[in-house]
């Protein structure tokens, strides 16, 4: 809060200096960021923004970084909860209900008032909106978004007699191939595992993946039904678990997200799944040549969205959210979403910013940007529902308990369900 | 003296303890009791008030397995950390206590984990545990262990914050026992001497008892951080796999500020406050009258 303050009195003495006509009309907003992917994301936030302001001097907008998306969502709502709300902040696309249910966040559609902007509005992929829109409203503005793909070691692959340029396209290839890419020492201990699946923490989205595959689903769109327990569910864990217990081609426990790619980079892993937000950094690190592909397939393809979105807050004035409005439609209209997309590594969730010039160059530097681009047509939404931290919690729990062999994977996931039904009971008519 | 002077000098007393006051009515006293009220009611949410509810959040934490395994979790992490701290500072106090070359090093290093902050000091032992190239599994390696995944794995999650713990606590203990032991007469272990005790009868008849006053005082702070000190949780594991290594604190934490409901959290808040008033109350109503004052 005092950070807050301060950069208030700071802006109210700027604003003192400035003539009186300039003073009078500016309006002041305020907008949380957080940081989840390495580069220098501030500097950049900080850039587009004094741009926005040099064509928009009516508006004032102080950017406060949050810290990671949990604690954003901690810092936005416990500020409004104190009746200061931020006007915009960049949270979870899958934090809506919650949001929503708190009344904490304002429909977008109150604002578009003009063709341009339903254009705008009407510019974003379809499947990032299922995780942006209920109740018949828009409720988040697609910004930064991403999947997961599929990375592999060229030089181990040669070495294993694979095919450098050719990834493994279903689940029995991932088992044939990964089988050939474990290395054991004379002891029999693992010194390269030939697949690694994050499962630490969200490991929801990486089972999200497999069930899509498997053509279950996680959850219902009205976000108060889940399916944890459904036979295609339980398949899709069953697979991801037999590659570390039956196959033992998986370090067995659970892989944090963190190590899986630094493994990679040191040849402990030669195959390995993680977000598409770590394209850039694998590009920069892996000391051999790399491939990358969208998610093998079982009965079709299949991979979950992921990734921020813009909201704009219920508790301040109606001057100050259009004020928001505004600068959301700006920072995600097609050059924007480009930019942003080139300079962080997120998909950018708009058909028109991949047209730009900007784009189209960066993505010919730079094939393998298209990857995550590629699986638009195979993706399916996020796990969002009420209460979706908890309830994401619970099916994480699950996953944790049948990779370290606590429980069967069918057991597991029963048990999950029956938590998440008594969570979600309360929010059904 | 007149009416309006006896007023004042019976004012003055009352003036300069309220900003004291103040500070803890507001951040102490008001919050504590806020929690108790909110601990018998529902978490209001967007358009639903809170409700009455009684004693439900408390019977609901009773069907709750994480809240259980939580609660064992922490007993084991209190059993198994306080002892071994406790034990491990009075050995490395008796130590730096000797006349012994390079004492002064050996001090600042017993005392080096303490002055560490725990963020720090989690990130740093986060990679000592990484499976494979981390340092406990380098040295392990030498000696023909296979790969060991530490903090993913539910026999060894725990296990593995604990011995940090452990680490963290002996040195900030350790200086209580090195002042206490440079209380001791030398003139008492000469009059043993004399008298022809051994030196383990010596520390188990005199030392000890007369070091029962610091043992006691270590023994209730590092109760009380068994179940305050969270930030390697949050840093190394986040509760899991499987929330094997779930304590008490983190899961109030993860129920008030990522679940958002304020109500249950409440309730264990209340039972964390309840369960630390008990220790204290044992260990300072029944141990104390045991323990040798001069």
């Amino acid at each position: 809060m005092s950070y807050m303050s301060t950069l208030r009195a700071f802006a109210v003495s700027g604003a003192l200096m400035m003539p009186g006509a300039a003073w009078a009309q500016q309006v002041e907003i305020n907008f949380y960021y957080p940081v989840a992917i390495g580069g220098p994301v501030t500097q950049i936030v900080e850039d587009l923004i004094s741009r926005f302001e040099a064509e928009n001097p009516d508006v004032k907008v102080n950017p406060i970084y949050s810290g990671t998306y949990s604690e954003t969502i901690s810092k936005a709502l416990a500020a409004f909860r104190a009746g200061q709300p931020p006007e915009l902040a960049v949270m979870l696309s899958v934090d809506m209900y919650t949001l929503v249910d708190e009344g904490a966040v304002a429909p977008i559609e109150r604002f578009v008032e003009t063709d341009e902007d339903r254009a705008w509005l009407e510019g974003f992929m379809p499947v990032f909106m299922s995780n942006s829109q209920t109740a018949d409203q828009t409720w988040g503005v697609p910004f930064q978004r991403g999947t997961t793909v599929f990375f592999w070691n060229k030089n181990m692959f040669e070495e294993a007699g694979l095919d450098p340029d050719v990834g493994p396209q279903n689940w029995e290839e991932v088992v044939e191939f990964a089988g050939k890419l474990t290395k054991r020492d004379a002891s029999g201990n693992a010194t390269t595992w030939g697949m690694q699946v994050p499962s630490s923490l969200t490991s929801y989205w990486l089972l999200q993946g497999y069930v899509a595959q498997n053509e279950g689903k996680l959850f219902e769109l009205s976000g108060d039904q889940t399916y944890f327990d459904s036979p295609e569910v339980v398949e899709a864990l069953e697979y991801w678990v037999s590659l570390a217990h039956e196959h033992k081609v998986m370090k067995p426990g659970v892989i944090e997200w963190a190590t899986n790619p630094k493994d990679f980079f040191e040849g402990k892993a030669a195959m390995i799944t993680t977000t598409s937000g770590n394209l850039t950094n694998v590009k920069n690190n892996a000391p051999f040549p790399f491939g990358v592909q969208i998610l093998p397939e079982h009965k079709k393809r299949g991979a979950p969205t992921s990734g921020g979105n813009i909201f704009i807050f219920e508790g301040v004035d109606a001057e100050k959210q259009e004020a928001a409005f505004r600068f959301t439609k700006w920072l995600t209209s097609a050059e924007q979403s480009a930019e942003w997309s080139i300079k962080t590594g997120y998909i950018a969730p708009r058909e028109d910013a991949w047209e730009t010039a900007a784009m189209k160059t960066y993505v010919e530097e730079f094939p393998e940007a298209l990857v995550p681009r590629e699986q638009i047509p195979f993706m399916v939404p996020e796990l969002s529902t009420y209460e979706n931290q908890r309830v994401a919690r619970v099916i994480d729990d699950a996953i944790e308990a049948s990779l370290t062999a606590t429980k069967t994977p069918a057991q597991a996931l029963a048990d999950a369900q029956a938590e998440a039904e008594r969570i979600l009971r309360n929010y059904r008519n | 003296m007149s009416k309006l002077s006896r007023l004042q000098s019976q004012a003055t007393p009352w003036l300069l303890l309220l900003p004291a006051a103040v500070l803890l009515a507001t951040f102490t006293h008001i919050p504590a009791v806020t929690t108790f009220i909110n601990s018998f009611y529902t978490t209001p949410r967007g358009a639903r008030p809170a409700r009455f509810v009684g004693v439900e959040q408390y019977q609901s934490m009773l069907a709750d397995p994480v809240f259980l395994a939580a609660l064992k979790n922490n007993a084991i992490y209190a059993l198994g950390t306080v002892p071994l701290a406790i034990g491990l500072s009075l050995l490395m106090a008796i130590i730096v206590n000797s006349s012994i070359r390079g004492r002064a090093l050996l001090r600042m290093s017993f005392f080096l984990p303490t002055v560490l902050p725990m963020i720090a000091v989690a990130n740093i032992w986060l990679f000592f545990y990484t499976p494979g190239y981390g340092l406990f599994d380098q040295i392990l390696a030498n000696f023909g262990f296979s790969s060991t995944n530490w903090l993913g794995s539910p026999n060894t999650a725990l296990p593995s914050l604990m011995l940090l713990g452990i680490w963290k606590e002996a040195g900030f203990f350790m200086i209580f026992y090195l002042a206490a032991l440079q209380q001791i007469s030398p003139s008492l272990a000469e009059a043993a001497a004399l008298e022809g005790a051994s030196r383990w009868y010596y520390f188990r008849r005199i030392v000890f008892p007369l070091l029962m006053p610091t043992t006691l005082f270590v023994l209730v702070n590092a109760l009380i951080n068994s179940f305050r000190l969270i930030d390697h949780v949050i840093v190394m594991t986040r509760g899991g796999p499987d929330n094997a290594s779930t304590l008490l604190l983190y899961y109030i934490y993860n129920t008030a500020f990522r679940f958002w409901d304020t109500a249950y959290a409440s309730a264990l808040t209340m039972v964390l406050l309840a369960a630390l008033a008990a220790f204290s109350f044992i260990q300072f109503g029944i141990l104390d009258r045991k323990v040798h004052y001069k």
